[in-house]
């Protein structure tokens, strides 16, 4: 248990291995290190983002879901509004032209009424006049009597 | 067990507490220790070769694994070798950090080489007491030496030269730290005008001796105490372990244990002289 020599031997070489440990060893895992808590750091961070940036997008995405119901809604309301609006017209139409097809078929038998009335009117105008001539054979005047008969069957 | 026949407890003991010795002996020269006495006799111009051949070989071990992985180190997921070496240097990283709050490069890897070195070289202590001297007996023996007079002593920590040499590097660097942030006038007031301080510049001039005094024998206190620390623990524990190899079949359960309990003393010496120096040069560098 001397001391000598190994002393010195021993101090050169801690302090060789120190310098080296200085010069080779702890920066470049230190560096590492460092950059490894950077990137963590910015992982941590964009995920962070992220987060935020789903949750912005859920909103938005709720808020177009939500208009676009509103929307929906609004459309079918105006839908059925404006299919009752038609069916009213609709009906309304069909009323009007059943009024106006039964006014025609009136007017219609009207004129049918009236025609067969002129003809019967003429036919017993004629038959008047045929039954006097022969009743009166030719002692009668038939322009003049025409004339009368006329006058007859336009009172009928 | 390495007890011949023809050796005695004590024999046994001394040849496992002395080293490897090559140095200048009076007579014979340049030459290997063959006995205590002679490695005595070569005084200071003698090495010891088993201390210096584990430790350095234990520092370049130390040195490679870590230079492994600080040339591949990448800042993705780590992983084995570099999980451990991160967590070292981490570990490190914040002992110093708590402790020294100036700026220095030098800090931190002086620290994690103070602590990886001793750690490894406490942790040969763990070694079975007699598999590597014997070892080396069957080498010596190879190359012709006496198989009794070759020493081998594993633990470089429980040679006083050992801790010495790094608690007196540590020394030069805590003066090197306190002469640089202080100024020699600085350091040299810092010995001589505390702790005893008067505003009266007679009674300063006579208190002077006195403050340097106490002053010195503090600060050199501190090298040889990291020193003696390391050797004191080191050097019982392997003692014991030596005492517990004598016991023939009781060995076992007790060698277990005690190197179960010498776990925590490898690793807690080697914490504390890191932990040690660290506080030293804070103190270096600070203002008192």
């Amino acid at each position: 248990m001397n001391l000598n020599l190994t002393l010195i031997g021993q101090a050169i070489a801690f302090a060789v291995f120190v310098w080296f440990c200085m010069k080779y060893v702890w920066p470049p895992v230190m560096q590492a290190l460092q950059e490894r808590q950077k990137k963590i750091a910015d992982g941590l961070d964009a995920a962070s983002r992220a987060t935020r940036d789903l949750e912005l997008a859920q909103e938005q995405a709720n808020e177009t879901l939500r208009e676009s119901k509103e929307q929906a809604a609004e459309i079918l309301e105006q839908a059925h509004k404006r299919s009752n609006q038609m069916i009213e017209e609709a009906r309304d139409n069909a009323r009007q032209e059943g009024e106006r097809m039964i006014a025609n078929a009136r007017s219609e038998i009207e004129q049918e009424i009236n025609r067969a009335k002129e003809e019967l009117r003429s036919q017993v105008a004629r038959l008047a006049v045929e039954g006097a001539e022969r009743i009166l054979e030719s002692s009668i005047d038939e322009a003049k009597h025409r004339e009368l008969v006329d006058k007859l069957a336009a009172e009928l | 067990m390495a007890t011949g026949d023809n050796l005695t407890s004590t024999a046994y003991i001394q040849h496992h507490l002395q080293n490897m010795t090559f140095g200048l002996h009076p007579e014979n020269g340049w030459s290997m220790a063959a006995t205590p006495e002679q490695a005595s006799e070569m005084g200071f111009w003698a090495i010891h070769l088993d201390t210096m051949g584990w430790s350095i070989g234990l520092g370049l071990l130390f040195l490679w694994l870590f230079r492994k992985v600080a040339r591949t180190a990448s800042t993705g997921v780590p992983q084995g070798l570099q999980n451990f070496v991160e967590m070292m240097v981490e570990f490190v990283d914040n002992s110093v950090k708590e402790t020294f709050h100036g700026k220095s490069r030098l800090i931190a890897p002086l620290s994690l080489t103070i602590f990886c070195w001793i750690f490894l070289m406490n942790l040969m202590d763990l070694v079975p007491v007699d598999v590597l001297p014997m070892l080396a007996q069957k080498i010596g023996a190879m190359f012709g030496a006496d198989p009794a007079h070759v020493y081998f002593k594993v633990v470089p920590t429980t040679d006083v030269n050992a801790t010495l040499g790094m608690s007196l590097s540590v020394f030069a660097l805590i003066i090197f730290y306190a002469i640089r942030s202080k100024g020699v006038s600085g350091f040299i007031a810092e010995l001589t005008l505390h702790p005893f301080n008067t505003p009266n510049k007679f009674f300063q001039v006579l208190l002077i001796p006195i403050n340097f005094l106490l002053e010195v024998v503090t600060l050199l206190a501190r090298p040889i105490s990291l020193a003696l620390r390391l050797f004191g623990n080191l050097y019982a524990g392997e003692l014991i372990f030596i005492l517990i190899a004598m016991l023939g079949l009781w060995q076992l359960p007790l060698h277990f244990a005690w190197a179960t309990f010498h776990i925590l003393i490898i690793v807690l010496q080697a914490f504390i002289f890191m932990m040690l120096t660290i506080v030293y040069l804070s103190m270096a560098t600070e203002e008192h």
